[in-house]
């Protein structure tokens, strides 16, 4: 009977492939069950008011005190300096490479700012911490301290680039070459169909590519942790050490604190908090990105 | 009297100089970025220099001397790592991408797997990290392992190879499946038989990038507890002395997987974190190590799209 045999064998294989594409839910399950399973047991003896609106955050030194806020403001501060650095450069690389770049300049720059991409982010750490300030920042501001959110910001903003960079890249592209024309046929010049007519119409492809690399920033670790400290606190000065929320989970699991504890579950709830921040930034970017699929069909 | 209008000033010399400005900052940034890798490679090279040695290479991690201290037992520990996790998330990830391109229908819960899949390339790697802890190293108890290890990778590069397969069997042509279909094979045969070998360079460069990024992922090693001082390998202990017969290496082999590990990124992190800068250049060191096998990986994919490419045309 090989015809059954062969429906039989079919049938499993579907089976099997069907199995490999349900681990990525049963991996968002299993996400979702640990954290806030884990987060209930810190919930049970901190209230959620103490967390998400405390301004004091010492869970490993008496008085304890578990309010999130510091470790949002680590995390928030190193995240808009990354932006404020990636956003422009990596918007004006798209512009160019998209809009002015000849093909050979192109092919020469696309690999270059991968290699960039790839770097891993314990290297970009590295480099913040003895490169970025002792030569650049601790030049320009002397007080600046060894730890400081500003080599982080500068580094993670580094790194972000590539990610804004192709994503942008991409949405300029999808514009139409039809629209441009019809600018110069206007007679724009170059910076104006570039800027008036190409930009705004790649603008949610572009929102999409900044919400990823937010993102990214915002769950990026090593070199927040190696280079940005460990001093959580409410505070809006780049130069002086920070904690990120980040930063504070690998502080912990580095130490020796007891499973059980009150102070190893805080890893669980910011886990959760940071979580929940990243896939809420994700999704809209989806929803952004979806739209502008739809565009120029 | 003039014929143009007295509301339209064209200024077109002030317009185009503006252009050209615009051209030039965007070029220098652009510029600019790139200039950035070769002062991260430059700055990292120029520190690691002196201690860039073979001995680097073959000795063992030391938290006392820095002279005699080397990542041996990280570059194992790496090796090792990174197979098993080759293992676990190439087949499965090629699986689910082969179900979602060449099986699943477009429904509500093929859509859900898609956007669920999109959304888990976004979470960061310490949260990974946390699941890894919470379910391999506790729940399974295969303890601070290189199994708890590379299943956590596996978990985290899924995704990449996912994306990265789905788009590569895209590309194949529908004309192939069709073919294939009307000479009467079954969807197995033909996805084996020609549409498998059709996507396989776009595949093997997703899996190599994604592999890649496993190598330096530092912060979910930090969650499962790989340890920063190890001087031992994987299955070292055992490696001179082990029983010469199947039995004898297969013991050899279960004791390395259980062992407890370190590896590159780990060791780095560990001397970058010190304070005394003899131990910061045997971070370079082992960065540039690091960097040279990524790049070499790299180039690879990189060749291998190029191939691709030069084929189809």
């Amino acid at each position: 009977m090989p015809g059954m045999f062969r429906k039989a064998k079919e049938s499993t294989i579907h089976l099997l492939l069907l199995l490999c594409a349900l681990i990525s839910i049963v991996t968002t399950a299993g996400i979702i069950w640990v954290l806030f399973s884990r987060s209930a047991g810190f919930f049970a003896e901190v209230s959620l008011a103490d967390f998400f609106l405390g301004t004091r955050w010492t869970p490993l030194l008496e008085p304890r005190h578990f309010g999130v806020l510091p470790l949002v403001n680590g995390t928030v501060l190193v995240a808009a300096g990354a932006l404020l650095i990636a956003v422009p450069v990596g918007l004006a690389t798209a512009i160019f490479l998209s809009e002015y770049a000849p093909p050979w300049f192109r092919q020469i720059a696309k690999p270059v700012l991968e290699v960039l991409a790839g770097v891993p982010t314990i290297v970009y750490g590295f480099f913040a911490l003895t490169f970025v300030t002792p030569q650049v920042l601790q030049r320009i501001w002397p007080q600046t301290e060894i730890f400081n959110a500003a080599s982080a910001s500068i580094v993670v903003g580094i790194m972000i680039i590539p990610t804004i960079c192709s994503l942008c890249d991409d949405a300029l592209r999808a514009v139409p070459r039809s629209l441009r024309e019809a600018g110069y046929a206007l007679s724009a010049t170059k910076l104006e169909v570039s800027t008036r007519i190409v930009l705004p119409g790649a603008l949610s492809g572009v929102v999409a590519a900044v919400l990823l690399a937010l993102a990214r920033a915002i769950g990026e670790t090593m070199a927040v942790t190696l280079a940005a400290g460990m001093t959580p606190r409410m505070m809006l000065n780049p130069l002086q050490s920070i904690q990120a929320m980040t930063g504070y989970i690998v502080q912990v699991s580095l130490g020796d604190t007891p499973a059980g504890t009150i102070e190893y579950k805080t890893i669980f709830a910011v886990g959760a908090t940071l979580f929940l921040i990243t896939l809420g930034i994700n999704l809209i970017a989806q929803r952004v990105l979806s739209r502008f699929r739809e565009a120029y069909e | 009297m003039s014929a143009v209008p007295a509301m339209f000033v064209p200024r077109l010399n002030r317009r185009r100089r503006l252009g050209r400005i615009f051209a030039t900052v965007c070029l220098l940034l652009t510029l600019g970025a790139m200039a950035m890798l070769l002062l991260l490679l430059g700055a990292i090279t120029r520190e690691a220099w002196p201690w860039l040695t073979t001995r680097f290479l073959a000795n063992m991690p030391s938290t006392l001397n820095p002279e005699t201290a080397g990542m041996n037992s990280a570059i194992w520990g790496t090796l090792w790592l990174i197979s098993f996790t080759a293992l676990f998330s190439i087949p499965a990830g090629v699986g689910a991408a082969v179900y979602l391109e060449e099986y699943a229908g477009d429904n509500r819960f093929t859509r859900f797997i898609k956007l669920n899949i999109a959304n888990l390339a976004g979470v960061p790697s310490i949260v990974y990290g946390i699941l890894g802890l919470a379910l391999f190293v506790r729940w399974l108890r295969f303890d601070r392992s290189v199994i708890s290890g590379a299943l956590t990778m596996s978990l985290l590069i899924l995704p990449v190879i996912i994306i990265a397969t789905r788009e590569a069997l895209a590309a194949v042509p529908n004309s192939i499946r069709q073919a294939a279909f009307a000479l009467g094979a079954t969807r197995w045969q033909t996805v084996r038989h020609h549409v498998l070998p059709a996507a396989l360079p776009g595949i093997l460069t997703g899996v190599i990038l994604a592999l890649s990024r496993a190598i330096g992922e530092t912060a979910p090693l930090i969650m499962i507890g790989a340890l920063t001082y190890v001087a031992f390998t994987p299955g070292g202990s055992l490696l001179h002395d082990y029983d010469h017969s199947a039995g004898g290496v297969w013991q050899w082999f279960t004791t390395a997987i259980n062992d407890q590990f370190t590896a590159m990124p780990i060791q780095i992190y560990d001397w970058a974190s010190r304070p005394q800068t003899e131990f910061h250049g045997l971070a370079a060191a082992g960065i540039v190590v690091l960097l040279g096998i990524l790049l070499l990986m790299n180039a690879t994919a990189t060749g291998l799209r190029a191939w691709q490419q030069r084929k189809k045309t």
